[in-house]
């Protein structure tokens, strides 16, 4: 079966340095796959690459077996790629419903509409009000984004994602500096996600980590050092010494 | 399921009926100053085409006036050579405006806010300087001359009291008024506001950005051509200073002033800024400037959002 997602020799620098060399991947469709790595592990780099937020300095990026590397990020975004990010990165002077309203209406491709007011958008508003309820944002819709507490912020991170409807969806530590009660909330929203959605998401908590992904990736000095099942990762002994910091646990 | 809360609907609430009153009201209760009330009118609609520009979707810009100048020149014209009917004049002034904010548009999407500034302030010199060179077209430093409008529906003539002007202005005010606040409005307006917000964030949902501020930029420019062609009619002259750097400048301090992205920031701006100009021109006429530098310099520092925005913020006090 054609992968969902695809890299081969994906490759970049920054000036000498390079965060990221030779990386080939195949995220399998429907899978939950963890990507895993110490700070500066080329992560975040690695998801830049891949959303088209960054270009490549050498390989390419496939999505359901077509090659979308030259593409811009916006119209991998059309094809079913979507992400998340790290540092919460909203629209703080719009309302939470507001966010998500224009999110759909980009997924419609309705968002150059000017002859209609967004509050008789319904279709789209209802359709945000029962997303935002999924997330138990509804209480939230009317507020401003920047007024939320972060750990609100990282759900409505989320919503934005899911109101585009990804067939791929990338998340960024989406689960990054919420308590454990909260960040609990954000993952099972993306358990409840259908089955037929791929997710690569990149995570700092192993339990979080062995607990829903089907398969890890670990990247170290930004090349791929292991790739398997999570008890294969476990018991891999370059992981443990260059991750875990240890060969005995 | 949580009843949506508000969003943008475009509806009118009552209080905005008072603006539009207070200008008609104006046209009787202070007859001499008809001519100065259009003048107004044509600043202020300059002014909302730069908020859809700048308060919108946040692309700085310091050479606003290439388009006030080439609507102003394109009316000018057309009347100079014999074609005095207004309202195509004005069609004419925008389509042309626009196809010049259309071209310049693709050098300042991209860039950075200090690139724009330099992109935008060095195509209004340029303008400035080609219509100051082909004198055989625009008149040079003398102006053109010439301009013999048409009467307004075949009726009523530009007079030098301005009456008609006073009604022409204000009526094409209000109408692109109407058609700006419905843009803002809409999806297209909230996903300018997105934009400005975080324009980093909107490709990841899947919007294409610059083709966006394309659109808003061409948009603004074809109102600032209108104000431009306003302004051609109704004094029947079209001078250089329609294109000068200091009309690029006065109509971004009286946007700030009022307060930028709100769309009445723009008509209170223009209204403060003028009325101001001429109050302190009379009381002060050497230093006038110093306490119009002042008074911005205090607008910014204390009232944040310009004069609406301190308006808003000080309801919000009140009502807590």
């Amino acid at each position: 079966m054609t992968p969902a997602l695809r890299t081969e020799h994906l490759t970049r620098r920054f000036g000498a340095l390079e965060a990221l060399g030779d990386v080939s991947l195949a995220i399998a469709s429907g899978a939950r796959h963890a990507l895993i790595g110490p700070n500066g592990a080329g992560k975040t780099t690695l998801v830049n690459l891949l959303a088209g937020s960054l270009a490549p300095s050498a390989g390419e990026v496939y999505l359901a077996g077509e090659r979308i590397t030259p593409l811009a990020q916006y119209r991998r975004v059309k094809r079913g790629l979507v992400r998340t990010f790290q540092v919460s990165s909203l629209f703080g002077g719009l309302t939470v419903l507001e966010s998500v309203v224009l999110a759909i209406l980009e997924r419609e491709g309705r968002a150059a509409l000017w002859r209609r007011p967004v509050a008789r958008c319904t279709v789209e508003i209802d359709e945000a009000m029962a997303l935002l309820g999924e997330l138990r944002l509804a209480d939230d819709a009317g507020r401003r984004a920047s007024a939320l507490a972060y750990g609100r912020q990282r759900l409505l991170e989320i919503a934005l994602a899911l109101a585009s409807r990804p067939r791929v969806l990338l998340l960024d530590e989406p689960a990054a500096g919420i308590p454990a009660a909260q960040s609990a909330e954000v993952f099972r929203a993306i358990a409840a996600l259908p089955a037929a959605v791929t997710v690569l998401f990149i995570e700092h908590d192993m339990e979080l980590v062995f607990r829903f992904a089907e398969r890890i990736t670990v990247l170290a000095g930004g090349r791929v050092l292991a790739e398997g099942a999570p008890e294969e990762i476990a018991r891999d002994r370059a992981v443990r010494e260059v991750y875990l910091g240890t060969a005995d646990a | 399921m949580s009843r949506a809360p508000a969003l943008p609907s475009g509806r009118w609430h009552a209080a905005e009926a008072i603006p539009w009153l207070l200008a008609i009201a104006c046209f009787f209760l202070f007859p001499g100053y008809r001519v100065l009330a259009s003048h107004v009118f044509i600043a202020a609609l300059f002014a909302l085409s730069l908020d859809l520009v700048l308060g919108y979707a946040g692309i700085l810009t310091l050479g606003h006036a290439a388009f006030f100048g080439l609507g102003a020149y394109t009316a000018g014209l057309l009347a100079a050579h014999g074609w005095g009917e207004p309202f195509s004049g004005l069609a004419l002034a925008a389509a042309v405006a626009a196809l010049g904010g259309l071209a310049v548009s693709f050098l300042v999407v991209r860039g950075t806010d200090l690139a724009r500034l330099m992109v935008t302030l060095g195509v209004g010199l340029l303008l400035y300087e080609a219509a100051n060179r082909a004198a055989w077209l625009t008149g040079g430093v003398d102006g053109l001359s010439g301009v013999a409008m048409g009467k307004l529906f075949g009726v009523f003539p530009f007079d030098l009291f301005g009456n008609a002007a006073y009604a022409y202005t204000l009526a094409v005010l209000f109408a692109l008024f109407v058609f700006t606040r419905r843009v803002a409005a809409s999806p297209f307006g909230l996903s300018l506001r997105a934009i400005r917000e975080n324009r980093a964030r909107m490709p990841a949902l899947g919007a294409p950005v610059e083709r966006r501020l394309v659109a808003a930029f061409t948009l603004g420019a074809a109102i600032a051509g209108v104000a431009g062609a306003l302004l051609a009619q109704t004094t029947q002259f079209v001078g250089l200073d329609t294109l000068a750097f200091h009309r690029s400048a006065d109509v971004l301090v009286m946007l700030v002033l009022g307060g930028a992205g709100r769309l009445y920031g723009a008509l209170v701006g223009t209204a403060v800024f003028m009325v101001a100009q001429d109050r302190l021109a009379g009381i002060d006429p050497v230093y006038w400037q110093f306490w119009l530098g002042l008074l911005l310099v205090a607008i910014v520092f204390v009232a944040r959002g310009g004069i609406l925005g301190a308006a808003d913020a000080l309801r919000r006090r009140l009502r807590r």
